[in-house]
């Protein structure tokens, strides 16, 4: 049941996106940003749990997700170290994913070469 | 077309013109490739989710696990050259989950080997995805402002 909803809701999310790259001028940067925002202000607003509750990876996969781990980082590291957890809880959450794409860029980057875009 | 009719060619023309030439997107058939691509792959982060999760993981390592499956997979096509040609059918549909920031790093990388490994891939990796990483680092640092300003007004936020 959790893969049907989480298939769903992700679909969804994707389908919005594609429909703001179609019918509007807003890039494509701009919604991923808009997305990341989104997720973030669902933490505080507090309904991240509920959604990831709902339909997990459907909201989680999504660069949402990418906001609710930032958001949830920042409030656990927060409760934890103090003022400090403000500034760096977010990084903290998202360290994991964020060294995996670097390490593994750079690493692709020393076998493999762009195709030629003609 | 000669040189004095090209001058000729007003700015409405000018718009018209560039909208018959543009590619025109079928909105229905990219919303149903976004929607079964983007639904795809978010069942297969939920499938890395459970194996990680049974595995004796908490939730917070599961779902970095469940994100790292996605990148990884998206690097390969990626190093392959086979990313952009599943992209052009799915849209947003790979764009959007984790994949799509993938992508953009590791095409990235590869893209700017060609300047040099330090001034081109390492300076350049983030050309395309830096914004979602900037923006979500300071809206994180936003939040966690405002809830360091709430507590301090003794709000119960559950701190």
């Amino acid at each position: 049941m959790m893969y049907v909803k989480a298939f769903l809701v992700g679909g969804i999310i994707c389908i919005i996106a594609q429909i703001l790259i179609d019918k509007t001028k807003i890039t494509p940067a701009r919604i991923l940003v808009t997305l990341v925002g989104l997720g973030v202000l669902s933490v505080a607003v507090g309904i991240s749990d509920k959604l990831v509750q709902f339909a997990g990876a459907g909201f989680t996969t999504p660069i949402f997700g990418f906001g609710i781990a930032l958001g949830n980082g920042v409030k656990k590291a927060i409760a934890e170290k103090g003022w400090l957890g403000a500034l760096g809880g977010g990084l903290t959450a998202t360290s994991i994913g964020i060294g995996a794409v670097i390490f593994l860029a750079v690493l692709i980057a020393l076998f493999a070469k762009s195709k030629d875009k003609s | 077309m000669p040189s004095d009719q090209v001058n000729k060619v007003n700015s409405a023309q000018y718009k018209k013109m560039v909208e018959e030439q543009a590619p025109k997107s079928n909105i229905g058939k990219d919303c149903l490739m976004a929607f079964l691509f983007g639904g795809s792959l978010c069942v297969l982060g939920q499938i890395a989710f459970d194996i990680a999760k049974s595995a004796g993981l908490d939730k917070d390592l599961a779902s970095a696990v469940s994100s790292i499956s996605l990148i990884t997979l998206a690097a390969i096509l990626t190093a392959f050259n086979v990313f952009d040609d599943i992209g052009r059918i799915a849209g947003a549909g790979t764009l959007v989950p984790i994949t799509g920031f993938a992508n953009s790093v590791v095409a990235s990388a590869m893209e700017f080997k060609t300047e040099g490994f330090v001034f081109g891939t390492s300076v350049k990796l983030f050309v395309i995805a830096g914004p979602v990483v900037v923006f979500g680092t300071v809206f994180s640092v936003i939040y966690g402002i405002i809830l360091l300003i709430l507590k301090a007004m003794v709000v119960d936020v559950g701190l």
